[in-house]
């Protein structure tokens, strides 16, 4: 089968949707003759012309109020926010509009309105470009939360979000968007439903939940664990955290007794908080160790080789707290 | 422009219905049938009704957390509305979004906004998913004066203008943004005057005069539909009563109150159309016995109707 890369995946989702659906447009920034800031959608523009493919001013409430406004008339639009970290300047869209108006208006809208964001440290960023801020996005009722950690799932699951019926948020993690590993994506059409979480590694020791890149990284440390100490790790994928496919992650603390759960997150007020309390409530009789969880530290995300990799989980935090548990 | 017999007497019509709503909100306010908060549009009906009558029933309206009047004016129904402020099920949103949350998107609705200048870049992108999808629907987005002071007044506008959108932007000019005045916030004497900034027509119009609003947004909604690009509209008016019901606006002079009470843009047009024998006292009388009787239903209607069920607080969070 061929193999494409991640930006490719999201170019490819695009493509197939635009061209599928005439409501789908896409407006933000650089996103006409630039193609995207890594060139992830270089030909829509061409392919389809100014009109669907928009160029914005800098002007990150008007992207995310326009396209809300046109979601509410019968249009289906991508706005393309570059990095998560701009969302707060559009924060009202987010927090007060695009996600409350179904419900104050009595289910009496649709919003069928996709946003994508890089997201993620690891490329030397600094604090304004690097963020992963899901775990405030979840808090927001009303928004869906999309986090693949490859291209075949970024295919999949994009083409899933921009159907849906609600304001979808599809964070693209800058290391896998640089120089993330190819997917073998077959060229027939697939979608990826929400909700459904991919066990990325079966494993009977510890179950490890992770998102976005740190999947490659709990991969990594699995390997290494498995061959140097026998530990067996099942790693989790939950793809898309809101909705969160909990069920599965139940079953396997079922099976091993034993949870770690690693993002990239600030830990205070995290998605990693909430799975922890999930499976505190909901799974405490089978647990054989305390829940943990590795994830960045409460700081923003500092600039520069050095401290930015001491900040951000890797695979020896990863295998250090597992080794706390068994 | 000469306005057609029927359209002045259909002009008066709609603001003595908004203005009857109002009255009826207050008191059922005052006496505990509504809960929350209601903002009230007295003084300000001449803006609603001169800019909506323009409108086609599929145009668009992007209104306030002010916005009972823009709703009528679009056509909307007093007893969906009054049930939505009693928080009945049969309300305009099952009791879910109250006063300051109404949409009826069969009637072009896009909703009202508890957030000041919340509307205006949505009213753009309503404006661009008709350019997108080739119709010449015009949207109207009102907004008050306190909205022409948030980013979103430059970011939605400007946006406009730079795709050359269908959209009218009525800025509701009522000298106060709840307790600080326009001259301890505006830059420029008119808000209209931003418009130089985006290239587009910024126009200052007696918000009082339903008739000069009327030819102002007639001309706004033309050059929209024939694909011309936003107009900003500022519309210089008045609310008679606190910013919310229960606020005493002490804080504005009693001089400057009575000043523009005397303006009221009911009564005056009323005279107005009596004086040009375009209605008589009657007819006057009729009108507005009606638009009475009509709130009295609204009223019994929503007295009538049930609460929701506690679990509809449940729903619709999503599709």
């Amino acid at each position: 089968m061929r193999e494409i890369n991640f930006r490719q995946a999201i170019g490819e989702a695009l493509d197939e949707e635009m061209a599928r659906d005439p409501s789908v447009f896409i407006l933000g920034e650089d996103v006409g003759k630039m193609g995207g800031l890594m060139g992830e959608i270089g030909g829509l523009y061409e392919k389809y012309g100014v009109d669907r493919v928009r160029d914005t001013p800098l002007s990150e409430a008007a992207i995310l109020g326009a396209a809300i406004g046109a979601a509410i008339t019968g249009m289906r639009p991508i706005a393309r926010m570059r990095f998560a970290d701009f969302l707060g300047v559009a924060w009202d869209e987010i927090m007060n509009q695009m996600t409350k108006m179904k419900y104050m208006f009595g289910g009496k809208i649709k919003m069928p309105l996709t946003m994508d964001a890089l997201t993620g440290a690891g490329r030397r960023q600094a604090a304004q470009h690097s963020q992963s801020i899901e775990g405030m996005l979840m808090s927001i009722p009303g928004l869906k939360i999309v986090l693949p950690s490859n291209a075949y799932d970024a295919k999949g699951l994009l083409k899933t979000a921009i159907r849906d019926d609600n304001p979808v948020i599809f964070l693209e993690h800058k290391m896998l968007m640089w120089a993330g590993p190819k997917s073998q994506v077959p060229e027939e059409e697939y979608l990826i439903p929400f909700g459904q979480a991919n066990i990325v590694r079966e494993g009977g020791d510890v179950t490890v939940v992770a998102t976005a890149y740190m999947v490659t990284r709990a991969l990594n440390a699995a390997e290494k664990l498995e061959k140097e100490k026998g530990i067996s790790l099942e790693i989790i994928d939950p793809r898309t955290i809101v909705p969160f496919d909990k069920e599965t992650v139940l079953n396997s603390v079922k099976k091993t007794g034993r949870i770690v759960i690693f993002t990239e997150e600030c830990q205070t007020g995290s998605f990693a908080a909430q799975v922890a309390a999930i499976v505190a409530d909901e799974a405490f009789d089978y647990l054989d160790a305390p829940v943990k969880r590795v994830n960045a530290p409460d700081t923003p995300v500092p600039y520069g080789v050095v401290l930015e990799d001491f900040w951000m989980p890797n695979e020896e935090k990863l295998i250090k707290a597992v080794e706390e548990i068994v | 422009m000469a306005i057609e017999k029927e359209k002045l007497k259909e002009l008066y019509r709609t603001m003595v219905r908004i203005r009857r709503f109002e009255e009826r909100v207050a008191r059922e306010f005052a006496e505990g049938n509504i809960p929350g908060s209601v903002h009230l549009y007295i003084g300000e009906e001449a803006v609603a009704t001169g800019a909506i009558a323009h409108l086609r029933k599929d145009d668009y309206i992007m209104s306030t957390h002010r916005g009972h009047g823009h709703l009528i004016a679009k056509g909307g129904d007093p007893r969906l509305m009054m049930a939505e402020l009693f928080a009945k099920k049969t309300g305009y949103c099952l009791g879910k979004g109250g006063s300051m949350h109404i949409a009826s998107l069969d009637i072009g609705m896009l909703g009202a906004a508890g957030i000041v200048g919340s509307g205006i870049p949505i009213a753009t992108g309503a404006g661009l998913s008709a350019k997108l999808r080739g119709t010449d629907q015009v949207t109207i987005c009102f907004f008050g004066d306190g909205a022409a002071n948030i980013g979103r007044f430059h970011e939605g506008i400007n946006l406009a203008s730079v795709w050359c959108l269908p959209v009218v932007f009525v800025c509701e000019n009522n000298l106060w943004a709840v307790s600080v005045p326009t001259s301890c916030s505006l830059s420029v004497p008119n808000v209209a005057d931003r418009a130089a900034g985006y290239g587009i027509p910024g126009v200052v119009v007696d918000g009082m005069d339903v008739m000069a609003v009327y030819e102002a947004a007639g001309e706004a909604v033309a050059r929209a539909r024939r694909g011309e690009g936003p107009t900003l509209i500022e519309a210089k008016t008045y609310r008679f009563r606190g910013h919310f019901e229960g606020d005493a606006g002490t804080y504005r002079p009693k001089e400057e109150v009575e000043e523009w009470l005397k303006r009221d843009p009911v009564n005056n047009f009323k005279e107005k159309l009596i004086k040009m024998k375009v209605l008589t006292e009657k007819e006057a009388e009729e009108i507005d016995q009606a638009a009475r009787e009509e709130m009295d239903e609204a009223v019994k209607f929503a007295l009538e109707s049930p609460f929701p069920e506690p679990e509809e607080a449940l729903k619709n969070v999503y599709s």
